[in-house]
């Protein structure tokens, strides 16, 4: 199949999506749908760098909310005194950016580090920049920072239908480009890097282009995803936009639902964040995180290739492999004589 | 930015006495992480539940925390020896540790985090000692007890370590799996029942460090978190397994974190112990001592 | 024999030090391209280090590499391979979720089909693929994944993988340890075909017929130092090589 095609049929399964809430009418469904789908893009994204790549990234919750808070900033710079606001596609494109670049950034800094210091890295990264924007005033600092969601938006009419419309796409694009990379020589080069970064060198795969082109998309990704988050949820606070809980939920949906192609982070997503939705509705919010907790040590233990990889061992095809990366000097010290 | 004599050596012995505990805390990670490679992010959350043992017998015994502590070790040690089984079995032996691995420790953190909210809820907890108020004077220096206590006692628990990893033939051995797993099978002992023992035993450190934590400040939940990159910074700052690298470390970043709140300001701290791991990583991973 | 300035693959003092312990020492050596080496030594002493340090695996404290008149020394591995440096790794190390045909695509995509002034389809990089399986001869596994294959095949995989490259100088490390007697003429048939095509080969080898009849010049590595350069009947009858190297 092609991408193009792809991309068609998957907006045409979002637009029937976004009928079908219409026609519900229930305002609930268009703000947990908000949520879900903002989790589909968070996690096609952390898998772009974490599962084709192996690469793990616990900083999530960063660029997630650089773009929030991008949009914060152009807010304060030129809405709030009624200049002019902002088409929300083109917040997402500075989100984006802005988390991009800090992606390509991050990158130069961390990916000559051997994976699990990698890891922590991005830990330390996602709370140096949660505490220089905590100090930040003009965004509100630890205050927070309150942003007016408009009533209405022509043509969709009620703005969090707009939004909820404008995530969808934002996933179908998530969605394009991971399968997009699967099936490009980016995808086979990203794959040889998780298996054996040592053989992929030596095989002339450019190994810190490429990692570095992954960061940047994924980084990119997740900050067009937070983009819109300040007008949906009214009021900022840098202590839950740079929750852990981003980070655990990113990494949760994709390795529930399989790491190896596309389709895992979106099972992984929807399942994961609907369950999530309305565990915090029903139950509390804290038990919603003990349940993402438990059944990611669970899947981890007992599936380790996702809800695609049971699967396909029931179809009785032939798994997909995973082979943890294999830490680089270690080996190479390894087979010194 | 006031600046005055009085403060900066107060903020240094501050540091250098808040880097004891430190050290008591990463020891575990020195254990799991410096020498035997696993990447155990979960700690600050064991250290927690370490903090809420010793509340929970403080407050309806009144036991000392750190006794309680103690005596709560041998749990925490069968704690450990299970968790890393199951890791083993899941994992390392099936050499998907650096993803997977990952992730079942991150469950678990948010596991032990979440419970404790079930359990305790979020409000802050704290202990009471005879040593917990009091300061001791000396010229311009005010040293509190609650901080002093569990330096010295997290000193004490460093050198036991360092003893027991250089003197006793199981201590031996765990320094020697991480290097070389052929050579200890080929003298009749099991990498995984060492590594096993290791693990239990930085775990059951955890228990002691967290009734440290409690005596030194009130505890909530979600405190572990702020530790994580603390543990990781001087555990790599220290040289990864050298106990007395850690101590080092640990009261570097200590001096460095009290100096910033001081004269910055709290709310910047917790960007100076993460940005001490960023520093260490991109331009001496080996650490001070390294290996 | 001093390295002349016109080889293909030179080393020039070249050392490689782990903490205190010297891997290499002061390794001077000249390939001259079209040349069929070996390169042999006891266990321990350095010839994979070599490899690695010439491929830019590992980086040499000291000395440097040249390669077709250029100096490698600063680039990334991936760089060399691009410039005709090819590797088998000792121990195969496969990229094992993907299926043989990918192991050998990877290689292909990066450089063969990276460079200038040819245009490649998709079928023909299958074709290539199958190719190239098929000369090691696991042409009918190439859907299959490495971990259904036995160590014998996977060195063959790692073998065919480093030919995918179309490189021009192909050092082959231990790609013979445990193959049968014929399962090692095929392997030396092969190195020769790509001999023949041009391709300077260094084998590094324990098996010292495969070496003997192979080589056109025997390099001995002992303690990471070079005591050897020359003719295999003159290096095997140098008493030191004798003494240093015990056994086969």
């Amino acid at each position: 199949m092609r991408t193009p095609i792809f991309f068609l049929i998957w907006l045409a399964i979002g637009a029937a999506v976004f009928a079908v809430s219409l026609a519900i009418g229930n305002d609930y469904i268009f703000f947990a749908g908000y949520v879900v789908m903002q989790y589909v893009v968070l996690s096609t994204a952390w898998n772009i760098l974490g599962g084709y790549c192996g690469y793990v990234n616990f900083g999530s919750a960063a660029f997630f909310a650089l773009g929030a808070y991008s949009t914060v900033a152009i807010y304060k710079l030129i809405t709030e005194n009624d200049f002019y606001r902002m088409p929300m596609p083109v917040l997402m494109l500075i989100g984006g950016m802005v988390s991009g670049v800090v992606g390509l950034g991050m990158g130069y800094l961390t990916l000559r580090l051997r994976g699990a210091f990698f890891a922590i890295a991005t830990l330390a990264l996602a709370v140096v920049l949660q505490t220089l924007v905590v100090n930040w005033d003009f965004v509100g600092g630890s205050r927070g920072a309150y942003i007016i969601r408009p009533e209405q938006i022509w043509p969709i009419g009620n703005y969090v239908r707009y939004l909820f419309l404008i995530m969808m796409l934002l996933a179908v694009i998530a969605l394009t480009i991971a399968r997009l990379i699967e099936h490009s020589r980016l995808g086979y080069g990203f794959a040889s890097i998780r298996d054996d970064e040592l053989a992929a060198e030596a095989s002339g795969v450019p190994t810190l282009r490429l990692k570095l082109i992954a960061t940047t998309i994924s980084g990119a990704l997740m900050g067009m995803a937070g983009a819109p988050f300040p007008y949906y949820i009214g009021y900022l606070q840098p202590s839950s936009t740079f929750g852990l809980d981003y980070a655990v939920n990113s990494i949760a949906m994709p390795l529930i639902g399989g790491t190896t192609s596309w389709t895992g982070p979106l099972i992984g997503a929807l399942l994961l964040g609907s369950l999530q939705q309305i565990a915090t509705v029903t139950i509390s919010s804290a038990v919603n995180l003990l349940i993402v907790g438990c059944v990611l040590v669970i899947f981890v233990i007992v599936a380790p290739n996702g809800i695609v990889g049971l699967v396909h061992t029931y179809l009785q095809r032939k798994p997909d492999d995973f082979v943890g990366r294999r830490h680089v000097e270690a080996d190479v010290a390894g087979k010194v004589p | 930015m006031i600046f005055s004599f009085d403060l900066l050596i107060n903020a240094i012995v501050s540091g250098i006495l808040i880097g004891g505990f430190y050290a008591a805390v990463t020891s575990g990670v020195s254990l799991s992480f410096g020498i035997l490679d696993i990447v155990n992010i979960a700690h600050p959350a064991f250290i927690i539940l370490g903090s809420y043992v010793a509340y929970a017998a403080n407050s309806s015994l009144g036991v000392d925390p750190i006794l309680a502590s103690i005596v709560a070790m041998p749990a925490f040690y069968v704690l450990g020896a299970v968790v890393y089984q199951v890791y083993y079995t899941s994992f390392e032996k099936r050499g998907q540790e650096s993803l997977r691995g990952l992730a079942f420790f991150f469950g678990l953190l948010f596991i032990t985090e979440v419970s404790l909210v079930l359990y305790f809820g979020v409000d802050y907890r704290y202990v009471d000692a005879r040593y917990i108020g009091p300061s001791w004077h000396f010229g311009i220096l005010e040293i509190p007890l609650r901080i002093l206590v569990p330096c010295l006692v997290s000193l004490l628990l460093m050198a036991v370590l360092q003893l027991f990893l250089t003197r006793t033939f199981v201590g031996r051995a765990i320094m020697a799996v991480a290097q070389d797993q052929l050579a200890l099978r080929l003298m009749a002992v099991d990498p995984i029942r060492i590594k096993r023992i290791a693990f239990g035993i930085s775990i059951a450190t955890a228990s002691l460090a967290g009734a440290f934590l409690i005596i030194i400040q009130p505890v909530e939940p979600s405190v572990g978190r702020e530790y994580i990159g603390r543990v990781f910074a001087i555990c790599v700052l220290g040289g990864m397994g050298s106990l007395p690298g850690t101590v080092i470390a640990a009261m570097l970043l200590g001096i460095v974190e009290s100096l910033t709140s001081t004269f910055y300001g709290p709310s910047w701290a917790p960007a100076v112990s993460f940005g001490f791991l960023l520093l260490t990583l991109a331009v001496r991973p080996a650490g001070l001592l390294g290996r | 024999m001093t390295p002349t300035a016109n080889g293909l693959l030179e080393v020039d003092n070249l050392g490689k030090r782990f903490g205190g312990f010297v891997a290499l020492e002061n390794i001077s050596l000249s390939v001259a391209a079209g040349e069929r080496l070996g390169l042999i030594g006891p266990n321990g002493s350095g010839k994979s280090t070599l490899v690695n340090c010439i491929c830019g695996t590992l980086r040499n404290e000291f000395g440097s590499v040249r390669f077709a008149g250029q100096k490698l020394d600063g680039l990334d591995a991936h760089e060399r391979t691009h410039r005709g440096l090819a590797r088998s790794f000792q121990l195969p190390r496969p990229f094992a979720s993907l299926s043989l045909a990918d192991n050998i695509r990877i290689p292909l995509l990066y450089t063969v089909v990276m460079r200038r002034g040819r245009h490649h389809t998709p079928r023909e990089v299958e074709q290539r693929c199958a190719a190239l399986l098929h000369e090691v001869g696991l042409g009918d596994k190439a859907r299959r994944l490495p971990r259904d294959l036995t160590q014998v095949e996977m060195r063959k995989l790692e073998l065919a993988r480093a030919m995918a490259s179309e490189p021009k100088l192909l050092i082959a490390d231990e790609a013979m340890a445990g193959l049968t007697h014929s399962e090692i003429e095929d392997i030396l048939a092969l190195l020769l075909r790509l001999n023949e095509q041009g391709v300077t080969i260094i084998l590094i080898e324990h098996i010292m017929t495969a070496v003997m009849s192979f080589s056109r010049r025997l390099i001995v590595l002992v303690s990471g130092r070079k005591i050897a350069d020359g003719a295999p009947d003159d290096v095997m009858r140098n008493p030191e090589v004798e003494r240093a190297y015990l056994g086969q």
